[in-house]
């Protein structure tokens, strides 16, 4: 794509300040990951108008500073002078400048507005987790939670809902965020073009747990993906586990579906496949067998305001056989 | 063309012992009152100091909240607050700093500094400054006491619905927040009359609109949006409360309403806010900057213009803080433009304070120093707002902490800095004393340099991907050297200010006093002697310049002989001269009110009622606001239109001057005409919600709801108008001594609003309209419950105008209570006539699915 290039010559600012900036910085959630083409638009947009705003800047101050420390040796000569500040400066200047960049966002939204969408995946915000729907509407429509994959390259268009409070869906790295809005539905367009595993993130203050309401976007390749998308719509993997049975005794399927399992509640995040997710309670912990046990006994600290039940008091000998099978969620 | 002040007798020989018996008498009637009685005052100088001194404690509040914030986000996964705490802290830092500082400080310096610039000796409604004042406090220790016990608002400043429509999200903390800042709004409302009023009123004789000096401008242009503003977010924070209390479904899309019609009143009111809270900031350095450059103001109808622009543009792009919303494109781009535009008018008014500064030979000082502050962070903050006002850019930085960084820069740069600026030019006006040039430096340079530390950084931790309103962090987010830096600038931002504060309220009562005129300024409340007078200024004079000091040789002089008008008090009133709102000519003396309980009672009242009604104890509720309604009556019929004791009085110079005024030359007509646009306008916002649900319903009127009773509607309207035509009836037999007459035609009107009121109600209620049912039923109930809580006060005017008129104070040349009552009548006959048209013509003429 012609962004790429033109990418590269804007970017370089970037490239050579980051590094000074940004020791050990993690560009996950940054707008400068340009993984999609609507972040590398905005990032381009931004490094122009940055630098336009830093030199305005200096030129305004450097203008006030001189103003200061002149004295009018013909007052009627500086007082001319100082009306066409006014009226060049003040006037025709930030004309000039305001329209030209109108001009250019405009023209950015309308190719926006234009673009087509090759995929469509639903997500709904959820106090505080994301509900996603892949091929919503259609035969093959497959529920899952707190994780998207997409092929790089394909653009995505995002409908988006809420069911309790306004959430706002954004991926940082890919493009802008798109509120979700009770009894409305709205809708994104995400074009990946790197590969990669990036943070969204609720961008809407929606109440209690909102700081740690996550979500991880993998991009990647069309055939891993494909071979993902086949994976995500197969029923539960380890029917015969012990542990379903303590999940279902526990009343974790009142909240919470597996397919193909008696368990088949609708409050809570979908965990068909909870184990080949890469993270944990919305996005904010490693899928990791400890950190698993720790969630189901130890809830509300690491997540506070979850409306999960914590399980403290579960034997430790139960606690394993039910984290077993959810790790063997594949 | 010969000016009036050339047809005025020559002042009299000097006498200094006449000189000294008007100053005693002056002395006697503007006597501050003393002991516990000091908080009875009114006069303009007592209230706007205790203005100052609240808002500055509400600052410091809020300034602590953020203080809070910092330290808990100084490090990842930081446990200093819980996430409960950190929510409230958050939502109370929006709503301290913006609804019990930015606006209030505006209000403060106003009422301090206004009347002596216009040489004024108070504003024209003294005790209703005080009771807005005391409105403020309740309402504010209310709200920010609700933080100590635990049930703080936590829904965001914003308090998007519905996470704060539902009292399963947002506990009591919302209703607090909802009551609590309504309650602060009328406060706000009230100054914003009292203000507006004494620009246009209380102007020095010879003072035409083009001499009006530009603080005085900025005042009325701010007025007037606090006047538009602020009832949009009454109107939603109604429409909020009942949803919440009694469960009408305005935002509860289940039911038919729509989270968006909150977010569209909120920003309807939040981004004038934004120019409500800039313009009087400016307004401080366009006074500064002349007096400092010693000469006048370059481009001053230039500047004029300018704030008159921003104030219309602000209006018109609300939407760019809902660009993530979903809107279609064509909205977008409108408001995006809208937003862009701002930018023309404020780089006027910049140039132009450059400009001056380069005519003239600047001399620095700490005012200065922070007005040249001030220019280099908001000139970066504007800059950044010409990023965010463009939509694709916005849908990236909204909500990150880019815009936290950018809104910073504009309201530090643009409003915090130039009120330090303004507290340290007056300061010595206010108490005849210096503050230290040393400690002045310190505290700015501890401010500058902290503010940037502590703000620059946070425009790059939000295009790290930093979203606002977040409590925690992880380490592997990559925030944490930015969030530290961010912390430590805002600590020694923080000791900035309490060096500026250590500056102000150390004792210097071995500090000899200040020069008179300390700053060589040229405008009028510089004419002030030192040590100041209670009086304000000892006689009146004609206005003939912008900057009279200057332009007036002798000016201080012959003020000081009390050469001018009104250098006497000899019936020992507190009195002052009301001139034409456009040419300055004076009209009238107006007596205006001295120190008095009454109007403390009466704020104190109704912050009970508001109190009450956010624990739902409705018969507490309604009994306090039954003994305000007797308070405010108490103190209307003891303070105001009393008949004088002679019909004209001699001000001085072979002048005479009636002593009371009725209709539009009076200052009660245009406060009562001023109060009910804001009326009015909140009225619209109900309006706005009908139209709103109108665009949205696929059919409109909503099927199987029903519709109120069009004759029952029809009755209550022609009874309404009826009433409204006894009143205009009444006006002109009162004038015509036909006072039997006017009687009964005040008797008919009352007589008349009762039932007409009930033809609405029932026109709803016979029809079993059920207001929880559904959004449109609820925003028909909604306009009757306006229609029917104004018509409750529409019913007072008339009784009290009868016991007026019984009484005596009320008589055909004395009418000025009749006249306001009329008045109001009218604008009811309006709000009357469309509620009518909204609910019985309307839904027929709309019927039918949208197109």
């Amino acid at each position: 794509v012609a962004q790429g290039r033109t990418g590269f010559v804007l970017r370089l600012p970037a490239r050579v300040a980051l590094p000074v900036l940004l020791a050990g910085c993690s560009p996950k959630t940054s707008w400068l990951a340009g993984a999609g083409t609507g972040a590398l638009e905005t990032e381009r947009m931004m490094w122009i108008m940055l630098s336009g705003a830093v030199l305005i800047w200096a030129a305004v101050m450097a203008l006030a500073f001189w103003a200061a420390r002149t004295n009018p040796e013909d007052p009627r000569k500086t007082e001319a002078l100082a009306r066409d500040l006014v009226r060049w400066g003040g006037l025709v200047f930030p004309i000039a400048v305001v329209t030209t960049l109108l001009i250019w966002a405009l023209f950015m939204m309308r190719g926006a507005a234009d673009a087509r969408a090759d995929m469509v995946v639903a997500v709904e915000g959820e106090q505080w987790w994301w509900r996603v729907t892949y091929d919503p509407g259609t035969e093959a429509e497959t529920v899952t939670a707190n994780e998207i994959r997409l092929p790089v390259g394909q653009s995505v268009r995002f409908l988006l809902t809420s069911d309790d409070v306004i959430h706002s869906f954004w991926v940082p790295a890919l493009g802008g965020k798109t509120d979700m809005i009770p009894g409305r539905e709205t809708s994104l367009l995400l074009h990946p073009v790197r590969e990669g595993a990036w943070t969204g993130i609720c961008a809407e203050y929606c109440g209690g747990a909102h700081a740690q309401m996550r979500l991880e976007v993998i991009v990647e390749p069309a055939e891993d993906f494909a071979a993902w998308r086949a994976g995500l719509a197969e029923p539960v993997a380890a029917a015969d586990h012990p542990g379903l049975d303590l999940f279902l005794t526990h009343g974790c399927g009142a909240c919470h579906t597996l397919r193909g399992t008696p368990a088949n509640g609708q409050v809570g995040p979908e965990l068909t496949h909870l184990a080949a997710r890469t993270t944990l309670g919305a996005g904010i912990l490693p899928m990791e067998r400890e950190v698993l046990a720790d969630w189901i006994t130890h809830t509300h600290d690491l997540k506070p305001g979850v409306l999960m039940p914590a399980y403290p008091d579960l034997p430790p000998q139960a606690l394993d056989t039910l984290v077993d099978f959810l790790m063997a969620l594949e | 063309m010969t000016r009036e002040v050339d047809e005025l007798d020559p002042p009299p020989p000097y006498d200094p012992e006449l000189d000294r018996a008007q100053r005693e008498r002056l002395a006697a009637a503007w006597k501050t009152p003393t002991g516990w009685r000091y908080f009875s005052a009114v006069n303009n100088s007592v209230v706007g100091l205790w203005y100052l001194i609240g808002s500055f404690a509400f600052f410091a509040f809020g300034g602590l909240m953020a203080l809070l914030m910092r330290t808990q986000l100084a490090v990842p996964e930081n446990d200093f607050l819980s996430m409960e705490l950190y929510n409230q802290v958050f939502t109370m830092h929006g709503t301290v700093m913006m609804f019990l500082f930015a606006v209030p400080i505006f209000e403060a310096v106003a009422i301090m500094v206004l009347p002596e610039i216009l040489g004024a000796r108070d504003l024209p409604f003294p005790r209703l400054s005080t009771f807005g004042f005391m409105c403020f406090v309740i309402g504010g220790v209310f709200v920010c006491g609700s933080l100590l016990f635990g049930v703080g608002p936590d829904g965001g400043w914003f308090m998007y619905p519905p996470l704060s429509s539902s009292e399963a999200q947002t506990g009591l903390g919302t209703d607090i927040w909802l009551l609590g800042l309504s309650f602060i709004e009328v406060a706000s409302i009230a100054a914003a009359i009292e203000l507006i009023v004494g620009v246009l009123k209380s102007r020095p004789p010879g003072m035409r609109l083009n001499l009006m000096p530009l603080y005085c401008w900025y005042v009325l242009v701010v007025g007037g949006m606090i006047l538009f503003a602020f009832p949009p977010l009454i109107a939603g924070d109604l429409l909020l409360e009942m949803e919440r209390a009694f469960h009408w479904p305005f935002f509860d899309p289940d039911k038919g309403g729509d989270p968006l019609l909150w977010q569209h009143l909120f920003w309807i009111f939040g981004h004038p806010e934004v120019y409500i809270i800039f313009l009087p900031s400016i307004a401080i350095i366009a006074t500064i900057v002349p007096t400092f450059a010693r000469v006048p103001m370059i481009g001053h109808s230039w500047i004029v213009l300018s704030a008159v622009g921003v104030a219309f543009l602000s209006f018109g792009l609300w939407v760019h803080h809902m660009f993530a919303t979903g809107l279609p494109g064509i909205s977008l781009a409108f408001f995006s433009a809208a937003s862009e535009a701002v930018a023309i008018p404020t780089g006027v008014q910049i140039f132009c304070f450059i400009g001056t500064i380069l005519v003239g030979r600047l001399r620095m000082s700490v005012p200065m120093l922070f007005a040249a502050g001030a220019l280099a962070i908001f000139v970066f903050g504007g800059l950044t707002g010409v990023m965010v006002a463009l939509v694709p850019f916005d849908l990236q930085a909204h909500d990150t902490y880019f815009v936290v960084a950018h809104l910073h820069y504009t309201l530090i740069g643009g409003a915090l800095f130039p009120v330090f600026a303004g507290v340290w030019y007056w300061y010595p006006f206010a108490t005849d004393k210096a503050l230290s040039e040393r400690l002045g430096k310190w505290a700015f340079w501890l401010m500058f340099t902290g503010f940037n530390v502590a703000f620059l950084p946070m425009h790059w931790t939000g295009i790290q991907g930093m979203p606002r309103r977040v409590w925690t962090y992880s380490e592997a987010d990559g925030w944490t050297a930015l969030n530290m830096i961010s912390t430590i600038g805002a600590f020694t931002l923080a000791a900035g200010f309490v060096v500026l504060v250590y500056d102000v309220v150390r004792p210097k009562k071995n500090q000899p006093y200040v020069k008179r005129n300390v700053w060589d300024a040229g405008t009028l409340e510089w004419s002030e002697e030192v040590p100041g007078m209670p009086w304000g200024i000892r006689s009146i004079p004609y206005i003939g310049t912008r900057y009279p000091l200057w332009e007036q040789k002798g000016l201080l002089e012959e003020i000081d002989r009390g050469e001018w008008l009104l250098p006497d008090a000899e019936e020992g009133k507190r009195e002052m001269i009301v001139t034409d709102l456009l040419d300055g000519r004076p009209l009238f003396v107006q007596r205006v009110p001295g120190p008095t309980f009454k109007t403390v009672i009466a704020a104190a009242l109704l912050g009970a009622v508001f109190i009450f009604a956010t624990y739902h104890w409705w018969t507490a509720t309604i009994a306090a606001a039954v003994l305000t309604v007797a308070a405010i009556i108490w103190w209307l019929w003891t303070g105001t239109a009393h008949p004088p004791e002679k019909p004209t009085k001699y001000v001085g110079r072979g002048m005479h001057l009636p002593l009371y005024a009725s209709g539009t030359a009076s200052v009660g007509w245009w406060a009562m005409f001023i109060t009910m646009v804001g009326d009015m306008t909140a009225f619209f916002g109900l309006v706005f919600a009908y139209f709103f649900f109108w665009t949205i319903y696929p059919e409109w009127p909503p099927a199987g709801l029903g519709l109120p009773h069009a004759g029952w509607l029809a009755a209550g309207l022609v009874l309404l108008l009826a009433a409204c035509a006894a009143m205009a009836a009444a006006v002109r037999l009162n004038r015509k001594s036909r006072i039997g007459a006017a009687r009964l035609a005040l008797a008919a009107s009352a007589g008349l609003a009762v039932p007409g009121t009930l033809g609405f109600v029932w026109a709803c209620w016979g029809e079993g309209l059920n207001p929880t049912e559904h959004a449109f039923t609820a925003t028909i109930w909604v306009l009757v419950l306006w229609l029917g809580l104004h018509m409750l006060v529409a019913l007072l005017m008339p009784l009290y105008c009868i016991a007026r008129s019984l009484c005596g104070y009320l008589t055909p040349e004395y009418d000025a209570d009749l006249r306001n009552s009329a008045l109001y009548w009218n604008f009811m006959a309006a709000t009357a006539l469309i509620v009518f048209l909204l609910l019985a013509v309307l839904p027929h003429l709309l019927g039918g699915p949208m197109p």
